[in-house]
């Protein structure tokens, strides 16, 4: 008995048997379409991740005052420290000192209520000067930016993000030229921000009132010249280190330090990429982890069911001995069986993975990326489940003896 | 028992053949010292009560088993000791079975149930087909072919199993109760059948409990207690 015999033996018995192996296939099905799916779901989300930190700028570097471990060992946070300046900045911002370095925005941080009319809304006002939209990457949904003129005379002027602005302004009307107050002080509304659509270290990108530094400490009374955050842009991603080196040593001079005495910190969007992508792998593996389980579930169904069908099949398998199968070929139809059983499964479940990729980003707002690598080894997987898990239904076929297979009632 | 080989046709020879079963310490022998022969071309009823030992021998006879002690020579060939897989492979070139409970499978039409001995001797598909035919034609089925099991009458169902006996040409049929499961006219019908067949020439060997089944063979052997008893040729069976 050849191959495309046994093979459309094993073709008859699945159709003979229609409901009972579509059930047995259900189990390979879920497991097979839950892997390919987790793992395109855990793709998507690093794709995601990829590109909205490419739209914040992969070139981005990140001066925060305080160190990051100080001599007793404990991390200094984020603001416990008013070291960087304004004038830390503009000797960045210098062409001769950091030749690497494209463009640079300081940024003083505070939080203040906004008022118009009736509603208010609690932000982050964000105080800088007119580089921010280049350095960071963001563009205007309407009216403009502020102007270096408009910095030096602290002028009354705001940009709001653009949830806040949603936040604020609820009606039809263009928040532009309207009217918010904070801590008393009415400012005029000249721009709105495009929405970034990402969020860095919990605050929302969206949600800020962007004004000139001047103004800010004005409105929240501060004399200093310090800054809570100082962003570099390099001229690319490929001299990011340059520009670092460049950065540490020139700040190292300004603030009379050394690498051990460091007073400030910098951080690289890619230091932000590799941490999201690790997290991000650690919930694939997890879940994948959990939908394999679920395969190995079907797979043991397969071998159930198997088992069933021999003892079900146990005269058929008698009868055919009589006629001259040998073990062996009894052994083989049944591995066939189950293999096909495991293959029609991974088949049927690679193509609900596939309409699921369709469906699912609409759900639940999630993108999901099939790989090609992932798909093919699932229908590979699936036919070995069949094949491994029909082993043993198969050996006991074929050890079975035609004389008490025949007598079996 | 002769050691020399037979020169005569003889298509089964067994030469004091005893089959012991063993469950713990308790042994049953079933078959005690048979001997005996059967040439080519006879029509031989095996009777005997339940518990005779003429089931064992059945088996024996069919290779479906192996003899505890002394040889069967199928066909010249020494079958004793065969392994498994050999002694599926005699199987399928050398006996034809017709049994009690028919044994067709029931999701498969009339010609592919035929055709299922010659799929294990390797025959190309269309040459399957057109033998499968050929031996539904031979037993009065050649309109039946594409009709399964379910759709057949017992007597018809058990031609189908004749037809399936037939079509590898084998040395002998070995029929075990072939009526046991029929009404009378289907009984007659094929006992009908098998008479036509050992006119034509085939050997055939008839497992019965039944007198008047054994009497439509040419010769009874009867089985008792693990031994033959008598061995007679029958007045008035089928032609000589």
């Amino acid at each position: 008995m050849n191959w495309l015999e046994t093979l459309r033996a094993g073709a008859d018995a699945i159709r003979s048997h229609r409901l009972r192996s579509m059930l047995t296939m259900l189990g390979i099905v879920i497991g097979i379409s839950s892997v390919i799916l987790t793992v395109g779901l855990g793709q998507g989300a690093q794709d995601k991740v990829k590109s909205q930190i490419s739209a914040l700028g992969s070139n981005l570097l990140i001066v925060s005052p305080g160190s990051t471990t100080s001599s007793s060992g404990v991390r200094g946070g984020f603001g416990s420290a008013s070291t960087l300046t304004l004038q830390d900045a503009e000797a960045i911002a210098d062409p001769t000192v950091a030749p690497d370095v494209e463009g640079v925005a300081a940024q003083s941080s505070s939080n203040a209520e906004l008022v118009n009319g009736t509603t208010n809304w609690t932000t982050s006002l964000v105080g800088t000067t007119t580089t921010w939209p280049q350095v960071r990457k963001r563009t205007l949904a309407a009216g403009r930016f502020f102007t270096d003129s408009e910095v030096s005379s602290g002028a009354h002027v705001v940009v709001l993000g653009s949830d806040t602005a949603s936040e604020l302004f609820t009606g039809p009307v263009s928040p532009v030229g309207q009217t918010v107050t904070v801590e008393g002080t009415p400012l005029t509304v000249i721009g709105v921000l495009s929405s970034s659509g990402a969020s860095s270290s919990g605050t929302s990108e969206d949600d800020q009132a962007v004004m000139p530094m001047t103004t800010e400490k004005r409105i929240t009374g501060s004399t200093s010249a310090s800054v809570s955050t100082i962003y570099v842009e390099a001229r690319s991603g490929q001299v990011l280190s340059a520009a670092y080196q460049e950065i540490t040593s020139l700040l190292d001079n300004l603030h009379d330090v050394t690498a051990s005495t460091a007073d400030f910190s910098i951080s690289s969007q890619q230091s932000l990429v590799a941490t999201a992508n690790a997290t991000n792998k650690t919930m694939t593996v997890l879940l994948a982890g959990i939908a394999a389980i679920s395969l190995l579930v079907g797979g043991i169904g397969v071998m159930n069911i198997m088992l069933v069908s021999v003892t079900e099949r146990i005269r058929e398998i008698g009868l055919r001995k009589a006629l001259g199968a040998a073990p062996k070929v009894i052994r083989r139809q049944f591995l066939v069986e189950a293999s096909l059983l495991g293959l029609a499964g991974g088949l049927v479940g690679v193509v609900i993975a596939i309409g699921g990729a369709q469906v699912l980003p609409g759900l639940i707002n999630q993108p999901v990326s099939l790989s090609v690598v992932a798909t093919a080894g699932a229908i590979l997987t699936s036919l070995v489940l069949g094949i491994g898990f029909g082993v043993y239904p198969a050996s006991r076929a074929a050890r079975l003896t035609p004389i008490d297979a025949l007598r079996s009632e | 028992m002769s050691s020399a080989p037979s020169a005569s046709t003889a298509v089964v020879e067994l030469s004091g053949v005893r089959k012991v079963y063993r469950s713990g310490s308790i042994e049953f022998e079933a078959l005690r010292g048979i001997d005996m022969r059967i040439e080519q071309g006879e029509y031989v009823a095996v009777v005997g009560p339940s518990g005779s030992g003429k089931s064992t021998l059945m088996n024996l006879l069919g290779c479906l088993d192996n003899p505890s002690e002394g040889h069967y020579l199928l066909g010249g060939e020494d079958v004793s000791a065969m392994s498994e897989a050999q002694l599926a492979h005699v199987r399928n070139r050398r006996i034809g079975f017709v049994f009690q409970q028919f044994h067709l499978l029931a999701s498969l039409s009339a010609w592919r149930n035929v055709e299922l001995p010659l799929i294990y001797a390797g025959v190309s598909r269309a040459e399957r087909r057109q033998r499968a035919v050929r031996a539904l034609e031979r037993v009065g089925l050649g309109d039946r072919t594409e009709n399964r099991p379910g759709e057949l009458s017992g007597g018809q169902q058990q031609r189908v199993a004749v037809a399936r006996a037939l079509v590898t040409e084998p040395d002998i049929i070995l029929a075990d109760e072939p009526t046991g499961n029929l009404d009378s006219a289907s009984t007659e019908a094929v006992l009908g059948l098998l008479d036509e067949l050992h006119e034509s020439g085939r050997t055939i060997v008839l497992i019965t409990h039944e007198h008047d089944v054994a009497a439509r063979a040419q010769r009874n052997l009867v089985i008792h207690d693990g031994e033959i008893t008598s061995d007679a040729l029958v007045a008035g069976g089928a032609a000589r």
